[in-house]
Parts: structure tokens; sequence; C-alpha cells
């Protein structure tokens, strides 16, 4: 655990010198909350990946209540239950005072959120910016209706023996030489495998990265559905190239089921949080998979650069509180740098920073594994892009629109053109053409 | 003027007295009392939700945004899409496979449970496992019988050499539908089985006793006084559970969330990925709204298929 003098200290040395003034400059006109006179808070978050980043959550929200009287309990709900129930409450007006939630959740009903452009505007200015992806899912126009709280970084995982034997010392950096990766791990009977099945966070995440690195896009940037594209269709015939190297049954993947297979020696290569290497780590039996585990961003495709989706989470403010002062100074108090840090620190590398002066917390260096991880927020696009985010867009991921797509074509059950045109279909649906 | 304009106290009591009165001495009054509980719970908990449900198919609301009269532009929607179709079709195949299964064997197991066999309590009580288990359970416990990967039933039958890899049983489409509808059999059975089981108790034993002895078989004996008598609590019996199959949600929610490639999305998966994750609650309640049809055909066709057949009356069909 690191404090924050240490933290100033040692980013001092790193020639962080300017971003920390800056801050401190900045802080001195940071907005000033007062909780109100009796307030107590009800937050709603996912269940936690990783029980450190939960500690040091339970650790610095109590710090809170110590400090301000202000009691603030937590409910969790398994991850991907908690867009319904946000759902529900903002829709209803009563539940939790805050929730924390996934990808464009925010923007559904932002009508229903507090307005919290002082606290994001501050923060992010102290802090060294947000990244712009991750922003971009807590801003509507100028305000900001959430605060980003983290992206879960997603990276390849792989078995470097496995690799190697399959004839590759170093991990391929395109999309090329990663499906030649995959044809020999097959041959090797050490196959790859990635969801095509209804898996909300890797299906996505696997989805979304085959279609960006060939340069498809669902819509552009006035919200017109342009998935039907010769981009999305090289992409459509390369997911099928991967799929023919995959082991049998990815087709019914959700979203534990890579980690499961990839833990039981099934398959070499898949993408996920870090979570599945400490997975292994926490186990004696797994001894030999964790110290073999290496970790790597997917590979790059014609379209020349990194771009994933990664799990993004946003914290917002309902504005059925009765609180909203005490529920302001508590995100203020969370996003306190030592206090962001320590969580950062605590999730072992599954929550990455949404601010750039976090870039250099000493978790992403603290073990090689991390590395791939660290850049999670800066490779991130948003969901829906190049459109703008809102009900359309979440609908569209919600209903796997794009999931589909790859596995009624890698299954065979439609032609590539024809999975293209339904997918086109039904993101028009949501974006009501 | 407020002395003339009011009427007597005296008067006032003796008349609301003699309306109590009058209640409680009238036979339709004191009915209509004794129902007004179950009336108002019914329309609060049932008309309500299921007139704005309908209502909500006719609009546009998303979630977090109220929506606009659209008449019947989500129907529309849903008429010309395939996955739409593609879940009518997976709800009317998962329905009359699993309730036609789940009919014959819990009719089985209630004639076995009807014998004289050892143990029968015992039997009996366990029958009715799968019942008490609570779904989520069941269906995450099939979830890893079914697994790509680690399913026992494949790891059995290559362990027996019968087979050289794990059957994809969720990750081909006919092999998920299958694989769902025998969770769903293996769940439902229980609740065919005893309820049928109640029924055949209530048949009396001379019945058989004397058909015995005119030298009926089992089989005309089964044909000829068991199934008729026990027509009207299979009426019953299987409308409940065409009911409870039809508007499955847990089971294919753990197992499938509706894949591979929506080949098991029923319409109820279906409405709550549209409704709710997805936001489009208008779509989501249209969908939901377009079962009600299904729904009163079955209830119908077990109503006047199956219990108001003349012969129960002494007539002919």
């Amino acid at each position: 655990m690191i404090d924050r003098r240490r933290f100033l200290a040692g980013t001092a040395g790193l020639g962080l010198t300017l971003p920390f003034a800056a801050r401190a400059f900045a802080q001195g006109s940071a907005p000033t909350f007062t909780p109100e006179s009796g307030a107590s808070l009800r937050l709603l978050r996912w269940v936690p990946f990783v029980p450190a980043e939960e500690e040091a959550f339970l650790a610095i929200t109590q710090k809170f209540t110590d400090q301000t009287g202000v009691a603030v309990r937590i409910d969790k709900e398994s991850w991907e239950d908690v867009r319904p129930k946000a759902a529900v409450a903002a829709n209803v007006g009563s539940g939790p005072d805050m929730v924390m939630s996934w990808f464009d959740d925010p923007q559904q009903y932002p009508d229903k959120l507090v307005d919290v452009t002082d606290l994001g505007t501050s923060i992010g200015a102290a802090n060294g910016g947000w990244y712009p992806g991750i922003e971009s899912y807590a801003r509507r126009g100028d305000s900001f209706i959430a605060l980003p709280l983290c992206a879960i970084g997603n990276a390849v995982v792989y078995r470097d023996s496995h690799m190697k034997a399959a004839g590759f010392n170093e991990f391929p950096k395109d999309t090329a030489g990663f499906l030649e990766l995959c044809k020999g791990l097959q041959a090797k009977g050490t196959p790859a495998g990635f969801p095509h099945g209804k898996a909300v966070g890797d299906g996505n995440n696997y989805a979304h990265w085959l279609l960006w690195s060939h340069g498809g896009r669902m819509v552009d940037e006035n919200g017109a559905v342009v998935i039907n594209s010769p981009e999305t269709l090289e992409s459509v015939k390369y997911a099928m190239e991967l799929y023919k190297t995959f082991i049998p049954g990815t087709e019914s993947w959700q979203d534990v089921n890579n980690n499961r297979a990839f833990l039981a020696g099934q398959v070499s290569l898949t993408a996920n949080g870090v979570s599945v290497y400490y997975a292994a780590l926490k186990d004696p039996a797994m001894k030999e998979i964790a110290d073999d585990m290496r970790s790597t961003n997917l590979p790059i495709g014609p379209v020349g650069e990194s771009v994933e989706l990664h799990q993004t989470s946003t914290i917002s403010i309902f504005k059925h509180t009765q609180y909203p002062e005490a529920a302001k100074a508590y995100l203020q108090f969370i996003f306190q740098p030592d206090n962001m840090n320590a969580w950062i620190e605590g999730a072992s590398a599954y929550c990455c920073q949404p601010l750039k002066a976090f870039e250099s917390n000493p978790v992403w260096t603290s073990n090689p594994i991390h590395a791939a991880y660290a850049k999670a927020s800066a490779s991130l696009r948003p969901n829906g892009y190049a459109g703008p985010l809102g009900a359309a867009s979440a609908g569209v991921m919600a209903d796997y629109v794009l999931v589909d797509m790859y596995a009624e074509a890698v299954t065979g059950q439609s032609s590539p053109e024809d999975a293209i045109a339904n997918a086109e279909r039904r993101a028009n649906r949501y974006y009501r053409v | 003027m407020s002395v003339s304009a009011a009427p007597p106290p005296r008067a006032s009591r003796a008349s609301r007295g003699s309306f109590f009165e009058r209640l409680s001495q009238s036979r339709n009054g004191l009915g209509l009392l004794f129902m007004l509980p179950a009336a108002v719970f019914l329309l609060c908990f049932l008309t309500y939700p299921l007139g704005l449900g309908a209502w909500l198919g006719f609009t546009d609301t998303m979630i977090g945004r109220p929506g606009i009269f659209v008449g019947l532009e989500n129907y529309e929607y849903l008429f010309r899409d395939r996955v739409f179709w593609l879940s009518v079709f997976n709800t009317l195949f998962y329905t009359a496979i699993a309730s036609i299964l789940k009919f014959a064997l819990g009719l089985w197991l209630a004639i076995i449970l009807n014998e004289n066999l050892p143990f029968k309590t015992f039997f009996r009580a366990v029958i009715l496992l799968p019942w008490v288990v609570p779904t989520v359970l069941s269906a995450l416990a099939f979830w890893w019988i079914y697994d790509s990967q680690f399913s026992i039933i494949s790891w059995v039958l290559m362990q027996l050499g019968f087979i050289d890899a794990p059957i994809n049983f969720l990750g081909d489409p006919w092999n998920a539908r299958f694989s769902v509808i025998a969770a769903n059999v293996w769940r439902g059975i229980p609740f065919v089985a005893i309820s049928l089981l109640a029924g055949l108790q209530t048949i009396p034993a001379s019945l058989h006793e004397a058909a015995a002895l005119d030298g009926a078989t089992s089989w005309q004996r089964f044909r000829r006084i068991t199934l008729p008598l026990l027509t009207p609590i299979i009426a019953v019996v299987m409308t409940f559970s065409v009911l409870f199959t039809f508007t499955d949600f847990q089971l294919i929610y753990v197992l499938t969330k509706g894949g591979p490639v929506n080949a098991t999305h029923l319409m109820a998966t279906l409405s709550f990925q549209r409704g709710i994750p997805g936001g489009a609650l208008g779509e989501g309640a249209a969908i939901a709204v377009a079962m009600v049809p299904f729904l009163l055909a079955a209830i119908l066709f077990s109503f006047f298929g199956l219990q108001r057949r003349k012969w129960q009356q002494g007539g002919n069909d």
C-alpha cells in the first residue's frame, strides 16, 4: 500500500512534477461539498472480481464515513444484473443513491442522473485529464452525467511454452501473424478459443476487436448504421478463418467458459481480464500454468493501430437521492489521488485508471503480466464507435448484434454477407432508420 | 339554514347501521365483500401490470425515457424480424416436445408409484427432489453437465470409447435445443407425476377389480378406466405444465442465454433481453404480449379439448 506522500515523492523522480504541480493548483479551485445533515448513502456496485479491490474500496469508504459521519451502504450485484437493477431504479425513482455501472448505462437515462460537471472538470484537470474513450461514456455534450471509474482491461493471455512449441518465439503483432499462430497451436493440439456465445464481456470484446481492427464500424459519426461495408466483410472472413483453429464449442461460451478452459489447460490462448492469472496464481495445482502464462494486447489489424472495446465502469448519482451533496463529496473523496492509487493497486491490474496521472501507479510494473492491461484506458474505443453514445449503442450491444453477426457466419448458419445484412437490419432498429 | 339542512345524527347512525345490517343479511352483498380483497389484489397485481404491458407494446418507451404511442409499429418490426420468429419457433418446439415428454414420463412414473412398491413413500419423496431444487441451481448443474469441455456425459462416453471428442451440447443449435428440453423435462416431471398420482388414487380400486374379474387386460383397464377418470386431472396438470414451459426463463438464461446464435431463445428470454438490458421496453413488452394468444390457445385447448368430453358425463364423443 502506498500513501500519498510516498507516491508524490516517487512520481516526482519520474519527471511527473509538472502534472502534480498543476493538480495542486487545480485542487485549490476544486468545488467543496458539505454533506446534508443526517445523510446516508447507498451504492449499487458490481460484485468484485478481485477481492483486494473490494477491500481497498471498502477501506476508502470507511475512511470517508469516519471523516464525514456519512454512512455508505454498498450493495453488490452480479455484474450482468447491475444494468437492469440500475435501470429500474432510474425509472421508478427509488433505490440506491449511486450506481457503479457498465459501458453506456448512464447514457440510457441521463435525465435521471445528477449533473457532476463540476466534479468531472475539476478532478480531470487536477489529475492529468481523463482518457478520451472512457470519458465519453460519462459525458453528455459538455456535461458530465457520471464519473469514469475504470476500464477493465482485456488482453490476450497465452501459454508461452505452447506458443514456442508452435514455432513462434515472439507473439505476433499483427492479425495475419496471429492467425498463423492459432493455426500452429491447433496443429500441436493446444488450440486457442474465443467466445462466440452470449458472453456480454468477453464476447463483445472479441467481436469489437475483430470489427475495429479491420476498419469496420457499426455507425458513423452521425449515428447512421454503416456496418455493411467491405471492411466488415473482411473482418467476418478473418473471424471464420480464426474460428477454424478454435477448440470446439466456443459458440456456447459465456463469460466464464474461456477462463475455465484456459485454467484447465484445454486452450492455450484466449483473451481475458487479469483475473484469470490470479485464479491460477492462488491455486498451487495451477502453478505451472501461472508460471507459463504471458499477456499481450490483441494484435493490430489492417487499420494499423491498437483498438479495443474493454469493459468500462462509471459511477453516477441518481437524481432521486436525498443527499446529492453527500454523494458528490463521496465521489470526490474516492478520486483523491491517495485513495484512487490505493484502489488501483488493490485491484491488481484488473481496473485500469481513468485519469492519466495514475499511469505511473506501481501496480503496472510490479508484475510483467500486468503490462498489457496498463494500456486499456488509452487504447479504448467507446461502444458504438464512431457514433453517439446512448440508448441505441447500449441496445445494440445488449442485444448481441455484433456477437451474433460473427457467430452466424463462423458457424455457417448464414453467409458472411447475410450475417452482416442481418446485423445491419437489427442495428437500424436501434438507431431507428 | 344549516340546522335545517343537516340530517339528524340519530337518523344518520340508524341509516348506517341499517346498511351494514342489510349487508350482513345479504347473501350477494357478503359475497361481494368477501371477494373484494381478492379482486383488489388481482386488479393491482395482475390486471394493471398486464394492461400496462399491453399498453407499453404500443409505445416506443425506452428505459429512462417515457414513450409515445406508435400503434402497431413494434409488432410490424417483429413481424419482419427473423430473430423473433426463431424465438416463436423455439418456444413452440420447446413447449410441445417438453410437455409431451413430461406427460408421458410423468404418467408412467405416476402409474409405477401407484403400485404397491416397497419403500413407496421414500420413492414418492425422492421423485419430488428435482421440483424442490431451485431452478437456478439445477440449471447450473446442467450447465456443467452440458459444458463443451468438461461435460460428465462426454467424459464417460469418451472413457467408454464411444466418442473421441466432447459432445457439443450447447454449441450446436439442435443439440442445444434438445439439451435444454431434457433439462426442462427433468425438472418438470415431478409436478406431473405427483399430480397424476394424486388423481390415480381417487380412482376406486373396485372398478379395476371388477374389470379384472371380467377378464380385462391391464392395457384395457388403463385405456377404459384409468385414462377416462384421469382426464380431468390431466387437463388441469397439462394446462399448468404447458404454461410453465411456455414461459420458462431461468433455465434458458443460465444455460445458453438464448445461444448459440439465438437457437434456444424463447419469447420470454428475448423479451427480457430486448426490454431490460437492451432498454427497449416497448419492444420487449410487445414480444411478451405476443405470447398471450399462444397461451390462450393452450388453455382453451386444454379446457375444451380435454375437460369437456361428453363421455365423461356418460354420453358419446
